[in-house]
This record gives structure tokens, sequence and C-alpha cells, in this order.
């Protein structure tokens, strides 16, 4: 396996006259990830994958993927990479199988082996001899991924693979993601949709107006998250004081029958022992993280985007 | 095979499932047909086009006039149809972006599609010229007939001569076909790509009657759809069909070119 990253951008640049489509895009994927690239509708994470895979000229900067410029080495700097962008297309006028068989003869070497294998893998196998054009659209995004997965790829991009799936859907299609991931299989997947991403990366960044506004693990996103901790008790005057007289605890609030305060980790646990010792029982002591929502919502400036507002309608 | 035999290939396969394809090839194929019944019908005939008075001596006649009166916009609305859509409907299926996320460089692509555009248009002159041959002779026999130079023509040579003549006639052909394709890489849109072709095909037969044209007429894409005439002089006259084969060159090869360089450089963005 090659040492360089699968997917190294930097300073990625995109400029349709005036509008500022992506605006200085960095990216690290590294060997193993499933990274999680978030952003509300028209952010630039679509128009920055396609600058990933080749499809479009960067005004500015370069990406790499496996150490190759699909700028400068064409087709070859995609040898081990495969997905979609935008949803994926075929020839509605051919059956899927053909459209497999046509996009194996478009790899190299030819991958027509694999085809009956991936058909199965994606459930679509029953339906491969009918036409794309009368298939559903959670059947093209399997097929999607069936055409991806014919290539063997170490690296698979995907934008947005769940929406517009349905519920039974988006279950089947991250429990592949899962799987293929499980696999060894390095994988960038663009999404709104924060519980996917909660559910299914390790690693994230977040784009916002064309531009990387936090890029690291997921835990350590959400570690900074902690705003403070809610303390409940049998005897909740005696454990206010205590916590007003302990270094370290701040912001001290006495809300209904608990209370809430600031602090970090070392405080907390010291103020644990001290209200231990001075025998105040502690029903419970809860941090309170904000969820990858609110933090999305924060570092976005509240762009949500209309999917983003009915899911947290529902 | 390689890589861009399989891109022309799968090229041919998308043609052949498509009903367009079936449309301009149908339309080649009925011309002549209709000619001939219309001709059986009635007692006149084409006499003033050339070989046209002609035209009831041998079957094989039929399709050498019936490659005049396409040339107007028959053939090159059939070559527009194809080669104005074969890039563009890549754009509006939104197939670009999955075939060009594979292994095939764009110049393969491209090749194999511009292979597949020529081929078509090779396929439909070919298929009037063998039908015309077939309903003709059916009507009128398998004879000799008279050249341009009146001299006669056996049968045998005769039939050389017309399908050497569909040969030199499909290239100011593969000139509007590559003119289709810029267009197609261009617009990205199938309807804007075959008016446009067929607006400059109509626009270069139109340039060649204005009066005060006469200097550069030879050099017109549309002059180039008589330069089989040489082929039927006794004794052959080579220079309308030397000046045919570089003429429509030039004409084949600036849209092409262009078009290559569009297709490698553009963005795919939403196709």
């Amino acid at each position: 396996m090659s040492e360089a990253p699968p997917v190294s951008a930097r300073g990625l640049v995109k400029r349709y006259g005036e509008i500022v489509a992506v605006g200085g895009v960095d990216l690290t994927v590294e060997h193993g990830d499933v990274f999680g690239y978030l952003g509300p509708n028209g952010a630039g994470k679509t128009t920055s994958l396609r600058m990933l895979l080749g499809l479009i000229r960067p005004t500015a900067g370069s990406a790499e993927l496996f150490g190759r410029d699909p700028m400068l080495e064409g087709a070859k700097a995609l040898d081990g990479v495969a997905g979609f962008v935008e949803g994926p297309r075929f020839y509605p006028y051919l059956s899927g199988r053909r459209n497999l068989r046509l996009l194996s003869d478009y790899d190299e070497p030819s991958s027509s082996a694999r085809i009956e294998e991936v058909l199965e893998l994606v459930e679509l196998r029953d339906r491969a001899k009918d036409r794309v054009g009368g298939y559903s659209h959670g059947m093209r995004q399997r097929l999607g991924i069936a055409a991806s997965l014919l290539r063997a790829p170490r690296l698979l991009l995907l934008d947005e693979p769940t929406t517009g799936l349905d519920p039974a859907g988006m279950r089947d299609m991250r429990g592949l993601v899962r799987r293929l991931a499980g696999e060894g299989i390095t994988i960038l997947l663009s999404s709104h949709l924060l519980n996917e991403v909660e559910d299914l990366c390790n690693r994230v960044a977040i784009i916002r107006q064309g531009g990387i506004v936090y890029e690291g693990a997921l835990g350590d996103l959400l570690a900074t998250a902690t705003t403070g901790y809610r303390l409940r008790s049998r005897e909740p005057e005696r454990a206010r004081t205590i916590c007003l007289n302990q270094a370290g605890i701040g912001n001290v609030a006495v809300e209904g029958d608990q209370l809430r305060f600031s602090a970090d980790e070392d405080a907390v646990a010291a103020l644990s022992i001290a209200l231990g010792q001075a025998r105040v029982p502690i029903t419970q002591l809860v941090a309170e993280a904000a969820s990858l929502e609110e933090l999305f919502l924060g570092l976005t400036g509240g762009e949500s985007s209309d999917h983003d507002r009915q899911a947290v309608a529902s | 095979m390689t890589a861009v035999a399989k891109v022309y290939r799968w090229e041919l396969v998308k043609l052949l499932v498509q009903k367009r394809t079936y449309l301009g090839l149908g339309a080649a194929m009925v011309v002549p047909v209709i000619f001939v019944v219309v001709l059986q019908i009635q007692s006149g005939g084409p006499n003033d086009v050339p070989l046209g008075r002609y035209i009831r001596d041998s079957g094989i006649v039929t399709p050498l006039v019936v490659l005049l009166f396409m040339s107007i916009w028959g053939f090159p609305l059939i070559t527009a149809l194809v080669a104005g859509d074969i890039v563009a409907s890549e754009s509006h299926n939104a197939t670009l972006k999955t075939i060009l996320t594979r292994s095939r460089e764009r110049g393969q692509v491209f090749a194999g599609k511009a292979l597949a555009a020529f081929t078509y248009t090779l396929v439909v002159v070919v298929a009037m010229g063998v039908v015309g041959v077939v309903a003709g002779s059916i009507a009128w026999g398998f004879h000799s007939f008279t050249s341009l130079s009146g001299t006669p023509v056996s049968a045998e040579r005769g039939l050389g001569l017309m399908f050497a003549s569909l040969g030199i006639y499909v290239l100011p052909l593969a000139g509007i076909a590559a003119f289709g394709l810029l267009l197609s890489t261009i617009t990205r849109n199938s309807a804007a790509s075959v008016v446009g072709t067929l607006m400059f095909a109509l626009f270069m037969q139109l340039v060649g009657v204005l009066p005060g044209t006469e200097s550069i007429r030879p050099y017109l894409l549309g002059t180039q759809f008589d330069a089989w005439h040489g082929f039927l002089r006794t004794p052959a006259d080579w220079a309308p069909v030397v000046r045919s084969i570089w003429v429509s060159a030039i004409y084949l090869s600036v849209p092409l070119a262009a078009a290559y360089l569009v297709f490698l450089r553009r963005d795919v963005a939403g196709d």
C-alpha cells in the first residue's frame, strides 16, 4: 500500500467568475478512515469532490489521491479510487447489468469478472436485466455502489449516498458502508445528515461557505462540545455550598432540583471526591455535551439546510 | 482490444439501442425507395440534374441521383442527429462523470465517440446506396448506363464507381459530423447541436449559390458533395476528387481538434 494518504487536498479553490464555490479547502483522509465531509447544501462539498476526482479543474490549489494528481496524471490518478458525485447516474436505456459491463470495459484491467458478485452484494441481481430507466432512486444508489465496488477500490468517495432513501434504504446503505469500512476500504462520505456522520465516521471535516471550519477526529470535536455539568443530589443545599467553595468550579446555578456548573474534567473529578468525603449523596453527575447537530449549527453559522431543519423537527 | 476500441464498441452499442439512430438510418433507406416508386408512377424524371435523364437506364444510377437530393439537408440532418447528440446525450443523462471516473482518459473517450459518429455517417450513406441500387434494379434492371461524358459504363464498373462516389461523398459529410461533435461538446444540448449543425450545413450551401462567391466556391463544404462527378467522367476527372479530400479534411480537422481540446479541458459539473 502506498505511503501517500488516500486524499490530500491543499488550498483547493474553485471560482466561477465572481462566485467562489470553494475557497481554499485543505483535507487529509488517512488510510482506514471513514471520513465525514459535512456541510449545508451549497457549501461546496460536491464541488470539492468533483475536483478530487478530476472532473473539474481547480482555479488554484491541488488534490492528490494516493499521491497522484488527476489534473496531472488523468485517469491513472484514479487507480484504486471509485465513487460518485451528486448521485450515481447510468444509461437509462441499458439494463443494470449492461451498464456495469460497459463500466467494466472502462476499467483497466477489466473488472467484468466481479459484476455478478457486486450485483449480489447490493441485492440487485434479480433486477439486473431491467433497464435502469425503470429503477427506483434507491436501486440507482445501490447500482452506484455496485459500479464503484467493481473497481475493487481502496478509496471510496460517496456523495450523500443516503439522500432520498427511505428509512430502510438508509439503514441498509449505512450497513453497507460500515461493512466496506470493516473490509479496510477508506471512505470519504459527504453528508448533511449529522446522525449519519456520527454513526459512521471516525473523522470529520466541516465545510462552510467554501471553507473548512473544522477538521479532525469526531471524538475530539464532540469533546470540545462539553458545555457544563449537571448535578443532582439528595442534599442540594450542601452540594451547592461545596461547589461554590471548590476550586475550578464556576457558574454554579440552581435549576429546579439540580445544580449546573462549568468545570474541566479534573475539577469535576475533585468535586466528586469532595462531595463523597462530605457524605453528600450524588444521584446524578452528568456532562452536558452539545450534540453534533448543535456544534454543526454553531460552526456553520446556523445555515442549516432544509433537510437539517426537517431532521431537527422530526 | 485497445482502450479506444473498447470505448468505440460501447458507443456503437449505445447507438444500436437508441431510437434516433434508426430514425436517421431508416430515412436514408426509405428515401431511395420512395424515389423509385414515384418515378415508377410518374412518367417524367429529374432531367435537369446530373445523370437524371438516365435514371431509368439502370438501378445503379438511382443512389447517385438520390445523393444530390439528400446533400442539401437530408444527409446533413441525419448526420447531425447522431453527431450532435453523441456528447450532449452524456450531459443530458449526467453520465459523463460516470465514465470519466474510471480508467479511460478523456482523449480515449472522445476518440471512441468521434469514431462512432463517423461510422454512423458512413453506414447511412452506404445503406442508402445499397437500398438505392436494389430498388432501382428491381424497377429498371441492373444494366450499363451512360456516364457524364456520354460514354457507356458497364454495370460492374458502374457499381464500383457508385461505391467510390459514396466514399468520396462521405468526406464532406464527415466534416458536418465534426461540426456536430463540436457543438455537442460545447453546448451540452442535443437539440441545439442538431439544429446548429443543420444550420451550418444549410449556410454552407447558401454561400455557394450567392452571387459573387464564385472564387471561393470550390473550397466550400457544400461544393464537395459534387466531387463524385469526377468518377463518372471518361477519363476520370481527379481534380474535384483530390480537392474534396483536402478541403473536407480541413473542414473535418478544425472542429474536431477544437472539440477534442474542449472535451479534454472542460469542467464536468452537472453532467
